[in-house]
């Protein structure tokens, strides 16, 4: 056990380290969660207000944009396990004694972090645009731990896809398949009270809605803690079995090697 | 003892008979070479030795421990070099060595000074801190090599060390493995398709066919038990002759096979089958170009046991 949080922390740090090495990916990753914001605030500002406590959309889409990014980030993020794979680095660390499940979990973690790191950085691009986190302390708190949970979701999924598939195109394809149909039966974008029925039904299963409502929750209302608190559970739920599954198609590749 | 030994592998892919029973051994410190064309087995029998594969039946030994038994043990006594490099292409050259020992149990100043000589063994210092996507392909390998030496291993796995090289760099990987081999007192399994390269490098080779073992030995030996020379008859022109002098040749000596306009075969004496192969060909009208002869090579080997030209065997 205690190997296993040693090697995922060097992987972790391994991946990390190269990706601040891609001027172009930080770029991505701290410019595009701000374009989201001010476009989307921008395009739906007619919208008006969807909330209890402010005239703002923005305060709103705030936390909707906070869940997209950590969503789409998890969902890409099986990209690096497939380089990783081109470039035969999973299995020089097959032949080591490396503690398997790091390889991917690692992947995972770093997901999460990332997520959580973007969440910060569009918390305080909100705070500038006039969003206040009206859950203070413990809302802050939410955000940071719904966006990692919702990031280790579909990182897991995203890396069982990429070990199974393992080519990138095949890769980009199902991530859009599945990326914006979630996204748009969610609450991102607009309240649920404006949904359509049959979405509104859809929507009660899908985890991005739920760290959508939990983080609206969090920032926008400043209460509902126990319903919150249901979808940190579900979330946790729902992580765990997408990093099962991701572990389950890494087997399936040791196995085809 | 045996550093490696393998008994009976066998292990099926899809349609493909990767092994049809691989076996022989390795003796502690030794050289050995795995000699056979792509798609011989020889890289499947090397992921099964270094554990990233399970057999479908046999057994395996390496260091002592049972590759299916133990195979976290394996892991801590090899090094694996694979055929395709295993760099992480945005670490540099360090961070690849440091990460790699980490994993291996190395911790602290005696892993940074084990880097440090590695680096300097294999002649990376000065690139030690640049990011090795800008290495050059020579480069890459040599890091290979080094990271599967961070944690002195007692048996080291090097998959077609040289593929891919220009002929500069095979020499000079050549000159390196022969360094480490006697630096590092190891014990080495090489696999290639190159026969002058078992023949440089290996102290004994096996040769795989068709996921077997068709023979094992020193390369000398293995010359010596191909009695005979093989004689190379180029002819002058090619249409329509090659098939008429290869009857005719095929009279005279064995194992006859034509590349282009080379037709080679097999005989007991050079001096006495060459006047008597030209003047068959003479008879025939075949018009020849030269004649030469030459004490068996490995190519010469492989030709005998497996009755397949080494070349024309490769399939990928």
């Amino acid at each position: 056990m205690k190997q296993l949080f040693r090697h995922t922390g060097w992987m972790v740090v391994r991946q990390w380290r190269n990706l601040m090495r891609e001027p172009i990916w930080i770029a991505m990753m701290v410019i595009q969660p701000m374009l989201w914001l001010v476009l989307y605030g921008q395009l739906f500002k007619r919208v008006g207000a969807q909330g209890p406590s402010s005239g703002s959309y923005i305060e709103f889409l705030t936390p909707g944009i906070v869940a997209m990014n950590a969503f789409f980030g998890g969902m890409w993020s099986g990209m690096a396990m497939i380089s990783d794979l081109d470039r035969h680095v999973v299995d020089r660390f097959l032949a080591a004694p490396t503690a398997r499940a790091a390889i991917v979990l690692s992947q995972v973690v770093r997901a999460g972090i990332t997520a959580i790191m973007q969440a910060a950085i569009l918390l305080l691009v909100g705070l500038a645009l006039g969003v206040r986190v009206h859950g203070g302390f413990a809302g802050w708190v939410t955000v940071f731990i719904t966006s990692a949970l919702l990031a280790a979701v579909f990182a897991g999924f995203s890396h069982g896809i990429a070990l199974l598939m393992r080519r990138e195109a095949s890769m980009i394809a199902a991530a859009n398949f599945v990326g914006l149909p979630l996204m748009f039966l969610s609450s991102i974008l607009v309240s649920v009270a404006l949904m359509p029925g049959w979405i509104r039904g859809v929507a009660r299963f899908n985890p991005v809605n739920w760290a959508a409502r939990a983080m609206r929750n969090a920032i926008l209302y400043g209460g509902y803690w126990g319903p919150t608190a249901v979808y940190l559970c579900l979330l946790v739920a729902v992580a765990a079995a997408t990093s099962l599954f991701a572990t389950w198609c890494f087997r399936a590749y040791q196995r085809s090697i | 003892m045996d550093a490696i030994v393998a008994e009976e592998l066998t292990k099926q892919y899809k349609a493909v008979q990767a092994l049809d029973g691989v076996s022989f051994s390795v003796r502690e410190g030794e050289v050995f070479g795995l000699l056979g064309p792509n798609g011989a087995g020889k890289s499947t029998t090397v992921r099964v030795l270094t554990t990233l594969t399970r057999p479908d039946s046999g057994r395996a030994f390496v260091a002592g421990e049972d590759v299916l038994r133990h195979p976290n043990r394996v892991r801590g006594a090899i090094g694996y070099v694979a055929q395709d490099s295993g760099v992480d292409w945005e670490a540099t050259g360090r961070e690849n060595l440091l990460l790699q020992g980490r994993i291996h149990g190395m911790a602290g100043r005696q892993l940074h000074a084990r880097v440090d000589e590695l680096l300097g063994l294999v002649g990376l210092d000065e690139a030690a801190n640049r990011v090795a996507r800008g290495y050059s392909g020579g480069m890459k390998r040599r890091l290979d090599i080094a990271i599967g030496l961070v944690h002195r291993p007692r048996v080291l796995f090097l998959d077609e060390p040289t593929t891919g090289l220009d002929p500069e760099a095979r020499a000079a990987m050549w000159v390196e493995v022969e360094r480490l081999a006697a630096a590092e007192s190891l014990t080495i399994l090489l696999t290639t398709h190159y026969l002058e390269e078992a023949d440089r490098l290996a102290e004994r080779v096996a040769i795989v066919s068709r996921g077997k073992v068709v023979v094992e030995g020193t390369p000398d030996e293995l010359k010596r038990n191909l009695q005979g020379e093989s004689v190379t008859v180029e002819l002058a022109e090619s249409n329509g002759n090659v098939e008429i002098a290869t009857r005719v040749i095929g009279d005279i000596g064995s194992e006859v096979n034509v590349e282009g306009q080379h037709v080679r075969t097999r005989v007991p004496n050079g001096a006495a089958a060459i006047p008597r192969i030209l003047g068959a060909l003479d008879d025939a009208g075949v018009p020849v170009a030269s004649v030469t002869t030459a004490r068996p090579s490995l190519d010469d080997v492989y030709l005998h046991y497996t009755g397949r030209e080494f070349a024309s065997d490769d399939t990928t």
